[in-house]
């Protein structure tokens, strides 16, 4: 399975730098968003998969053999809520230049000064 | 108590006081800073004796983890040259308050001149590597500004610059050489390496350590092919054309050499490079300098001359060789000490240094011609002076060398010819004649600009007739510095009987006077050869400085030209060569086991596939709208693989995140305009091409990383002590909000400024400007 999702998460990432390479704010919004989903997985995997056993103890001693690792969830889960924030803000960001500048081509904004 | 250290402090500090001091004091300035070196001198001859066999140690820590501190120490050489530093750097300082009598910024150019000279200090005492390095930079930077110092002129602050290039780019070889000597022997005690010699010489990296060093002395040393800095620092002031770039700074690459001789000299490789690097210089220096017409120039070129003859010396290492350079040394910094002061005196009362306008100051200038007279009968070798006796013993020296003997002593006598006959254009030009019109009307210096020089040369006569003093004294110390086992004591005299160094200083001193004589007709021919100089180390150099800023214009260009997507880009293709390089560097063993940990099921390809496809139609769609879905797609299978995989949190938190994103996208920018296609067919596929690189390389980290065994010892803290300590079952839960409770205040504190930000953003408006 390690291979499964290593190869998908390799085109997560393709695709994530692609778009952030492009000229639109909204496609570089969408690739970082992308690359956030393609380090989730990754860490996700870095931490081994295990299939269906989620970390909850049972009685009062630690975790049934077999358990998913809680650790790079516990991380993911800090991850996702970060990258909403993130996102969130660059969405608004982004509505604002285009309110002000009147475009969505990132290559249009090479100056720092107000014309 | 480190005496030596406190020493160079309060030159430090008298430095930083200078300028109030000439601001309070006035014309009494330079009599007052002249104490400090004063007192140097005292100190250091009353040290005569003590040095006598044996070194003084002066050490404190400083660093000692690095093996970096404050240690000194006290020897033969150490002592030869701080007596050089302290006494011509006395008459230095008196001198230049005669010489920039009135300019208002004295007060600075003391600064820099006692900055320099407590850093000289701490090169020659220093016997830590790292704390030599330290103060043999500060030498080149108070170079620096002083070549500078005139620096409403661009040939100034071009000279300043060259100077400062050229040596700090030797400096930094020298940095990396020294490390590498201080690795292999295992110690930065300077004085600790002598016994380390033979392990350093059989080491593998002996030669690119010695290279690295050598780069550094020699361009200190102003050794061709970097040369050429050194007559353009004449640019500087006379004080500091007598003072570092003929007595003593230009000589912390000779005293390097010296320092690392017991260590480093020897073999094949020193002898070939070293003596041949010298001799050359020697002959290049001897050859130029009677073919200017500004005295400093050729005086600046017959240093260059000399300090090849020192590297050479050296170089050949043999003890004799090691005796006459210690004698040379001496010889020469008194000599060429006293003749760039005197310069100095002619060109300040005259108003030109050109050799062609002077002529007749014999009379109006008494004082000056005598000392000018004495110093440079003894820069020619003529006895009685002590340039005669270091002279005769540069002769047998070459002549006793194991190979190319002849060939050698040959070059040294053509560079003395050369330097004899510069010496006569001097003298002659100057001095004979009939009186030149000259910018001012010439009159003999003041007595601060005399002073100096005319000890100097009263020193030349003094060790020339009475050798000894200085030959079985201090050079006698400086020399068991070098060979600390040897029993031979030594004597200097004048006279050695009619041996082959006798026949030739007399072939040198008619060859001077022939060449001084029909040098004139010379001239034209020797500016044809000159021409070979447009393939020099100095046009190389000024071609560079030329082509550095339009080749840094034009990379900058490409790199860095204002669009935020071609520095990721450049970032990515950049992260992936770096990638490639620690793989390739690194010790991780590139296995690829396929660890099945557990074969896939069909729907978990299924939904891999998916995922996918998703992805790529999110990065090819032209449609805004179809990007976002793509992009929902993608986050909910995501969710899906956390349920599959036993993460439950996760994919409740993904589901809900996910929908709340799709809805704000959609929301936000739905006035947007369509994707611009606006880049060309050839960029997609550079970025595709870039893309599909930077994911296969993640795909392969992947793999790489997992062929491993997890090794956690969080991951059983946190199941042991979940119930136990938190009384929670839901471990990622109680990880998040009790084990790492203060991490989850810091994201909700995170979202809450997001979350500012974003209403600042959407409600504000900022008022526009006279509004």
């Amino acid at each position: 399975m390690d291979i499964v999702l290593a190869i998908t998460i390799g085109v997560l990432v393709a695709a994530g730098i692609y778009m952030i390479q492009r000229r639109s704010f909204v496609k570089l919004i969408l690739g970082i968003a992308m690359l956030g989903h393609a380090v989730n997985l990754m860490i996700f995997t870095l931490g081994r998969v295990t299939r269906g056993v989620p970390p909850i103890i049972h009685g009062e001693h630690g975790l049934d053999v077999g358990a998913a690792d809680p650790l790079p969830q516990a991380l993911i889960l800090t991850a996702i809520v970060i990258g909403f924030g993130v996102q969130a803000f660059a969405i608004i960001l982004i509505k604002r230049v285009y309110s002000v500048f009147q475009t969505d081509n990132i290559d249009t904004l090479v100056n720092t000064d107000f014309e | 108590m480190n005496t030596l250290l406190a020493l160079i402090l309060i030159g430090f500090a008298v430095a930083a006081l200078a300028v109030s001091v000439h601001k309070i004091f006035k014309a009494a300035t330079p009599y007052i800073l002249a104490l400090y070196p004063l007192g140097l001198t005292v100190y250091f001859f009353s040290q005569l004796s003590a040095v006598h066999h044996h070194a003084l140690q002066f050490q404190s820590s400083w660093v000692p983890s690095l093996g970096i501190n404050f240690d000194f120490s006290l020897d033969g050489l150490s002592l030869l040259m701080a007596l050089l530093v302290s006494g011509i750097g006395t008459f230095v300082v008196i001198y230049a308050g005669g010489y920039l009598h009135g300019d208002e910024n004295l007060g600075k150019f003391y600064l820099f001149l006692l900055l320099f000279m407590s850093a000289m200090l701490g090169v020659v005492l220093a016997d830590n590597i790292i704390l030599l390095f330290i103060f043999w930079e500060l030498t080149s930077i108070s170079s620096f500004f002083l070549i500078g110092y005139k620096h409403k002129y661009e040939d100034s602050r071009d000279s300043a610059l060259q100077a400062l290039l050229i040596t700090g780019a030797g400096g930094l070889a020298l940095l990396a050489g020294l490390i590498l000597l201080a690795q292999i022997a295992g110690t930065t005690q300077l004085s600790a390496l002598i016994g380390q010699a033979d392990i350093i010489q059989n080491h593998a990296l002996y030669p690119v350590m010695l290279i690295l060093v050598l780069a550094g002395a020699f361009t200190k040393s102003a050794q061709f092919p970097f040369h050429f800095w050194l007559p353009g620092a004449m640019a500087a002031p006379t004080p500091v054309s007598a003072y570092l770039h003929s007595a003593t700074m230009v000589k912390a690459g000779i005293y390097l050499l010296a320092r690392l001789h017991p260590a480093l000299s020897g073999t094949p490789l020193w002898i070939g490079i070293v003596t041949t690097f010298g001799a050359f210089t020697m002959l290049m220096g001897g050859y130029l300098s009677w073919q200017k017409f500004d005295l400093k120039k050729i005086l600046a070129y017959s240093t260059i001359s000399a300090l090849g003859t020192l590297t050479m010396l050296l170089g050949i290492g043999t003890k004799l060789a090691v005796e006459t350079a210690l004698t040379f040394l001496l010889a020469h910094s008194l000599y060429k000490g006293a003749l760039f002061m005197l310069a100095g005196g002619i060109d300040h009362e005259t108003g030109t240094r050109d050799v062609r306008i002077l002529g007749g100051l014999r009379k109006t200038m008494p004082i000056t011609f005598v000392a000018t007279t004495i110093a440079i009968l003894s820069m020619s070798g003529i006895p009685p002076l002590f340039g005669f006796v270091a002279k005769e013993l540069v002769y047998d020296s070459t002549l006793h060398m194991d190979s190319a003997a002849w060939l050698t002593t040959a070059v040294a006598v053509l560079a003395n010819i050369g330097m004899g006959a510069a010496g006569w254009i001097i003298i002659v030009k100057t001095f004979f004649g009939p009186e030149g019109d000259t910018p001012k009307h010439a009159h003999e210096t003041p007595w601060t600009l005399w002073i100096g020089p005319v000890v100097l040369a009263g020193l030349s006569v003094l060790f020339g007739i009475l050798p000894d003093i200085y030959g079985s004294g201090l050079l006698n110390d400086a020399f068991h510095v070098f060979f600390p086992d040897s029993d031979k004591h030594i004597h200097l005299a004048l006279w050695h009987g009619f041996k082959t160094p006798l026949y030739l200083s007399i072939v040198t001193v008619l060859g001077a006077i022939g060449l001084y004589l029909v040098h004139e007709r010379l001239l034209p021919v020797a500016e044809r050869i000159d021409q070979i100089s447009a393939i020099g180390p100095q046009n190389l150099y000024k071609r560079g400085i030329k082509a550095l800023p339009v080749r840094a214009n034009q990379v900058s260009h490409i790199i860095q030209n204002g669009k935020l997507r071609n520095y990721l880009l450049w970032t990515t293709v950049a992260g992936f060569v770096f990638f490639l390089l620690g793989l390739w560097y690194s010790d991780i063993p590139l296995t690829f086991r396929a660890s099945f940990n557990f074969a896939p099921r069909y729907y978990e390809i299924g939904l891999s596939v998916m995922l996918m496809i998703a992805a790529i139609g999110a990065a090819a769609s032209s449609s805004r709208m179809a990007s976002i879905a793509f992009l929902g797609i993608v986050g909910y299978v995501i969710a899906v693989f956390y349920i599959l995989f036993g993460a439950p949190d996760l994919a409740m938190t993904q589901f809900s995140i996910e929908t709340l994103s799709v809805i704000l996208l959609v929301l936000a920018i739905y006035k947007l305009p369509r994707f611009a296609g606006v880049s060309t067919k050839l960029e997609h596929r550079r970025d595709a091409i870039v893309s599909a690189i930077m994911g296969a390389m993640v795909t392969l980290m992947i793999i790489a990383a997992t062929s491993f065994p997890l090794e956690s010892r969080l991951s059983p803290f946190f199941s042991e002590n979940t119930y136990i300590l938190a009384k929670g079952h839901n471990v990622v839960n109680v990880i998040l909000v009790d084990f790492r409770g203060m991490d989850t205040m810091g994201e909700v504190a995170v979202l809450v400024i997001a979350a500012l930000g974003a209403y600042a953003l959407t409600k504000l408006v900022p008022q526009k400007e006279g509004n």
